[in-house]
């Protein structure tokens, strides 16, 4: 059935489209980008006149807990979340239980998904065995099965060996190795960033050097061995200037940061009095990253936004700080948190785009990320304007754990379209 | 006198004058503990709760005298004993001592901000004795006053603080605590017991502890934590001691009339020979002494005391 979306604005910097536009739908796909008022004959027509269009967001890095930790996230609630947060399509991480390291832990996560019936679920395997740093997962075969990258996030890959391995091994499957860069030496037990702040706290410091380090050989031995490497949540000053000499020099990276990164810093800790729901690995950091973060936003260093979203039950939060799980509930912050910068003026709402959809697009290698004809129909529709107020009660992920409870946002998706198929938000 | 504060985190929150204040209370109470019968009404019918989910003796023991000695029920409440390592959170242990009505919470916790979390979940007033790296208030207050008997005043005195800086809640109180009266601080020992940024905190570093000696008025060595993984801070205790532990030969670089101070419990021949700690400067004991004095002052005045009499 033909659909036309008139009045809204259009933004696909993939085409260098940021205008009114009226856009037709039609089996699924885009079939055209139409001129204002343009008649379409047999079309149902919406009116999103005041909106926003843009090829659907995608989260890149989220965790769905399932299998293995459904009290924490279902791969349906976890979806449910990320339509409510404006994504049409998210990647999620392996760290379940069992670890998704084989194929059948991936066709479980896909049926589950498809049974969800909402956004795109597109796994990422596991680097090695169990996550456990020890021997190659058989990525070949779960690449087969449908994972889109390869990742032992959250369990940092230490041996350097193994990691050269699976940036070698990953290329022959044009799937990107996506690296949590962390030296676990390094952050001995530190639960926040290690500064002054640290200090007055009396907590435990990780230090940036901690990250930056391992930033620094996974984009060595990506340029040594030609491989393609996503660098995930990066929060610190000098991860950003690795990271410019790596493209500068023709590595063939990507990474991204998140809005937590980019919207508080290690100060929330203390402002918190100590409350768990600041506690995120890696750590919250100081405002001199903070604001290189933004600046690399803007220039490209960064390519994509991702919520890292790691939603936990409140019984794994409320405890004393360095016995708190790490991480944010971010699906249903994460868009709104970056549409802050647009307004502050920090980005265009162009950029946005490429940070929210076309670039993740690119990096896992999946389609959409534009609105150019023949791409399939999945649009975020959002309004710029639009007031509302954090609820973490009112979640529709499990994980109600968010420093962002109660704030005040501008800015927000409405509706989204998954293959031509509409949903309107609350 | 009105305190800004219904909980005691740590110093760092305090005014001079509320610190002041609060050595001036505490000398109200030393005298009691002179007494052939050491016990005082005040706190009759106060319920106070030692919840410590850290182990400690001292601490826990001076606070439980401090208490009884005015009247109050103390109760203790030790982690080994609690739920806390039955998988109830903390939230719900604070919670359900609360439903028990004491009158004050004093806490004791490995992890920094145990103290201040559970202020912000409980109308239970909370007492910080210790968390983690963080603070000690109820020493840096005992460390004041006994500085203060000594030497009758705190401002313009230069206090070292030699040793694991780092792992220190103690170095951190006394910093906040002697550099609001006035003294200057110099904190002292091998870079990687010096944390990040601690000069914001109000003191100066040294990473050598000879060319401090002969300036300061009052030497606080601390214990070196050996259970608190100093093997990658330090080569050996051996070594520790050789460049930063105190000896007869480097106290004859010292003033006539310094005073050598130690939180306890003492690693005798590692920071402090037994010879110095021994001697005619250490006022260690005074400080253990002073402890159950200022703790006295502090139940009274955080467990509604002050307010009663006022009243």
């Amino acid at each position: 059935m033909k659909l036309v979306l008139r009045g809204a604005r259009l933004v696909d910097p993939g085409q260098g489209l940021d205008e009114p536009k009226d856009l037709l739908l039609d089996a699924g796909r885009v079939a055209a980008v139409l001129k204002p008022r343009e008649k379409v004959a047999g079309a149902k027509t919406i009116d999103l006149s005041g909106l926003v269009i843009a090829p659907g967001f995608i989260d890149i890095h989220t965790h769905l807990r399932e299998p293995g930790f459904e009290y924490k996230e279902t791969i349906a609630t976890g979806a449910a979340a990320a339509v409510a947060g404006g994504f049409t399509a998210i990647a999620c991480m392996p760290n379940t239980d069992p670890v998704n390291d084989s194929p059948s832990v991936t066709e479980y996560m896909l049926k589950r998904a498809s049974e969800a019936g909402l956004v795109h679920v597109h796994p990422i395997g596991a680097i090695s065995k169990g996550s456990k740093g020890e021997e190659l997962a058989e990525m070949a075969s779960l690449a087969e099965s449908g994972c889109r990258g390869f990742s032992d996030d959250g369990k940092p890959v230490m041996n350097a060996d193994l990691m050269r391995r699976a940036l070698e091994y990953a290329k022959g499957l044009d799937r990107p190795i996506i690296s949590h860069c962390e030296d676990l030496n390094l952050t001995a037990g530190g639960v926040m960033n290690e500064s002054a702040v640290s200090t007055e706290l009396g907590l435990p410091g990780a230090p940036t050097a901690s990250e930056e380090v391992m930033v620094g050989r996974d984009l060595i031995l990506a340029g040594y061995t030609r491989s393609q490497v996503h660098l995930a949540h990066l929060s610190t000053q000098g991860s950003i200037a690795l990271m410019r000499r790596a493209k500068e020099s023709g590595v063939n990276a990507t990474c991204e940061t998140c809005p937590h990164y980019f919207t508080l810093t290690e100060l929330e800790v203390k402002q918190s009095g100590y409350h768990p729901h600041t506690r995120v690995n890696p750590p919250l950091r100081g405002e001199a990253d903070r604001e290189m973060l933004i600046a690399a936003l803007k220039d490209g260093t960064i390519d994509a936004i991702a919520s890292d979203h790691a939603p936990h039950n409140l019984a794994a939060k409320e405890v004393e700080f360095p016995a708190a799980a790490s991480g944010i509930s971010g699906l249903e912050t994460s868009l709104s948190l970056s549409l802050k910068l647009v307004r502050d003026k920090k980005i265009t709402l162009s950029r946005l785009v490429e940070l929210m959809s076309m670039n993740p697009a690119r990096i896992l290698g999946i389609e959409g990320g534009t609105l150019k004809p023949g791409s399939p129909a999945d649009l975020t529709v959002m309004d710029l304007d639009k007031k509302w107020k954090v609820s973490a009660k009112n979640f529709k992920s499990l994980g109600r754990n968010t420093p962002f409870d109660g704030w005040a946002l501008i800015g927000k998706a409405v509706m989204v379209f998954i293959q031509g198929k509409q949903i309107i938000l609350e | 006198m009105k305190l800004s504060v219904k909980s005691l985190i740590g110093l760092s929150g305090l005014s001079r004058s509320e610190i002041e204040f609060m050595l001036e209370q505490s000398e109200s109470f030393k005298e009691i503990s002179y007494r052939p019968i050491k016990k005082v009404p005040t706190l009759r019918g106060k319920t106070i709760i030692n919840l410590f989910i850290e182990p400690s003796t001292r601490t826990r023991t001076s606070f439980e005298i401090a208490g009884k000695r005015l009247s109050a029920d103390v109760i203790n409440f030790s982690a080994s004993s609690s739920s806390l390592t039955k998988g109830e959170t903390l939230t719900d242990t604070a919670k359900n001592l609360e439903a028990m009505k004491p009158d004050l919470l004093i806490v004791r916790s490995q992890a920094a901000g145990v103290p201040e979390l559970l202020s912000r979940t409980v109308a239970t007033p909370v007492l910080n004795a210790g968390d983690g790296f963080h603070e000690h208030p109820t020493q840096g207050l005992l460390d004041l006053f006994t500085v203060r008997e000594h030497k009758k005043k705190i401002a313009g005195l230069k206090l070292a603080i030699v040793g694991d800086i780092y792992h220190s809640r103690v170095a951190r109180s006394d910093i906040y605590g002697f550099s609001k009266l006035g003294a200057e601080v110099t904190v002292v020992g091998p870079p990687t017991m010096i944390p990040s940024g601690i000069e914001q905190l109000g003191c100066k570093v040294s990473y050598h502890l000879d060319p401090v000696i002969p300036e300061a008025d009052v030497i606080m060595m601390l214990r070196i934590q050996l259970e608190r993984g100093a093997g990658n801070f330090l080569p050996s205790t051996r070594e520790y001691s050789r460049f930063y532990g105190l000896n007869l030969k480097r106290l004859e670089q010292a003033k006539k009339d310094v005073l050598i101070m130690h939180p306890g419990p003492v690693n005798r021949g590692v920071e402090l020979s037994p010879e110095v700690a021994d001697s005619s400067y250490s006022v260690i004991l005074d400080q253990v002494e002073n402890g159950v004095a200022v703790r006295m002052a502090l139940l009274y005045l955080f467990c509604g005391g002050a307010d009663e009499v006022s009243a």
